[in-house]
């Protein structure tokens, strides 16, 4: 979801990047974080070990947001920028490289 | 290799504030930031700044971020390096950074750490779900980039951070459920609780989060009151309807780097935990680093810009750089800080700086 209206701030209208997330086709906004532009889409599980992880700091502080993006392990989603055709994935676990893939 | 005068790790308030100090008097400065662009945790603050007047008080924090903004990459001095993230400090005054993929270097003869500071976390049953956000992500998602972290938010921790973020989130549209806090009194401001009170948020004191649940994202949160001593009250549990759970229950220094400079530490909890040991020059125990803002402890945003530029004025002192009333003008930024910290607010932070000083 993104903000509809806002007092103090003002969100322009932007570009609009696609993307895929595990498959499937999303649009994120020029200027997103993949992580911002998963939340905007209603995603917050982004990582899976044992248990479902998410987004926890934001800032690139806690690693709780590694994804795999575009067949590379550990991307920190919440300080990369979304670019278009980027291919993200969950990551299970520490992942793994894209040829290493089962 | 590159060389500097003075290198200075962190865009943020201290670390701009640093480094404008100190190419005011003519010293050539290198500041390494990791993001993309300066201005640190500044650049999600809507809310008007209280404080001294000289550190912008009454203007919000994303148009502070502007102005020091503006300042730091039109001075000639300051070579600002963006997406570049401090790695390591050297014994021969080289620090180590890596920007974009490339690993480069830069010899350094003083050095300011304002790292800023992390997130802590809490222990109850589910805090790894989706859904729990450290205060400050809460922040970055809708003021930065305009989204939202859920529908209904219970709010954990009723300091400032905890009360403005709650604010911000009616701003956007988002629900808070409550805001609860295992203290019997509100640690914030009382302005901000009675803003948030008057939007018809719920302060429950002595209150905590027990379980944040659902099975692949945060569905509902049970809360519980607790008593004097901080156990849960049995038959008090509280299931609330939310999506989200936000976390403001203090932050800690980011010190890796001092410590890895050999820069001594201390424990001191009214501090933020861990902090490294400095004199009212904000010097570390290496006469060589510096240190402002969270790194040096946990406070906000104004004095961490005072404290940056008594680190920045120091370190060109210490480099025996003839400038006229530098020595005045340190003095001066010292007394102010003294005096932003002189009220029942600032008690907590002249406690803990009195425990370093032992």
């Amino acid at each position: 979801m993104r903000i509809q209206q806002h007092p103090i701030l003002n969100f322009e209208p932007a570009e609009e990047i696609p993307f895929y997330f595990e498959g499937k086709k999303l649009t994120g906004k020029l200027g997103d974080t993949i992580a911002s532009a998963l939340h905007a889409n209603n995603i917050r599980m982004l990582r899976h070990e044992h248990r479902p992880r998410g987004l926890f700091c934001a800032i690139g502080n806690c690693a709780s947001c590694l994804m795999e993006v575009d067949g590379r392990p550990n991307v920190r989603v919440c300080v990369e920028k979304l670019r278009p055709g980027m291919v993200v994935k969950i990551q299970k676990g520490n992942g793994t490289l894209g040829k290493e893939e089962k | 290799m590159l060389f500097s005068d003075l290198v200075v790790i962190g865009g943020g308030p201290a670390g701009m504030s640093a480094a404008l100090a100190a190419a005011g008097h003519g010293i050539k400065v290198t500041l390494l930031e990791r993001m993309e662009s300066l201005g640190g945790q500044l650049v999600k603050q809507t809310h008007r700044f209280f404080g001294s007047e000289s550190e912008y008080a009454g203007t919000r924090g994303i148009r502070i971020a502007d102005i020091l903004r503006e300042k730091v990459e039109s001075n000639r001095l300051i070579d600002c390096r963006r997406g570049s993230t401090a790695l390591g400090i050297y014994e021969d005054g080289v620090v180590t950074f890596e920007e974009g993929t490339q690993y480069k270097k830069v010899n350094m003869d003083r050095l300011v750490v304002a790292t800023g500071a992390s997130e802590k976390m809490l222990v109850f049953e589910g805090n790894d779900l989706p859904g729990v956000y450290g205060a400050g992500a809460v922040q970055t998602l809708m003021n930065l980039y305009g989204v939202l972290p859920g529908r209904k938010v219970l709010m954990v921790g009723a300091g400032n951070i905890g009360l403005i973020v709650t604010y911000q989130l009616l701003q956007a549209g988002v629900r808070v459920a409550a805001i609860v806090d295992a203290a019997d009194h509100i640690g914030g401001y009382l302005v901000h609780a009675s803003k948030v009170r008057r939007c018809g948020v719920p302060v429950l004191l002595g209150t905590t989060i027990r379980a944040a649940l659902g099975t692949t994202e945060v569905e509902g949160a049970v809360i519980q009151k607790l008593d004097s001593h901080f156990h849960p009250i049995p038959g008090t549990e509280q299931r609330l309807d939310v999506d989200t759970v936000c976390l403001s229950v203090g932050l800690s220094p980011l010190t890796e780097l001092l410590r890895l400079a050999g820069c001594k530490m201390r424990y001191i909890p009214a501090l933020g935990g861990f902090v490294p040991v400095h004199n009212s020059y904000m010097q570390t125990s290496r006469s060589d680093i510096f240190v402002a803002g969270d790194a040096s402890c946990v406070e906000e945003a104004s004095s961490a810009m005072m404290e940056g530029a008594i680190a920045g004025l120091s370190a060109a002192i210490s480099l025996h750089v003839p400038s006229a009333g530098i020595l005045e003008q340190r003095e001066r930024r010292i007394r102010e800080l003294a005096a932003l910290r002189a009220g029942d607010v600032g008690a907590k932070i002249r406690n803990g700086l009195a425990v370093m000083a032992d």
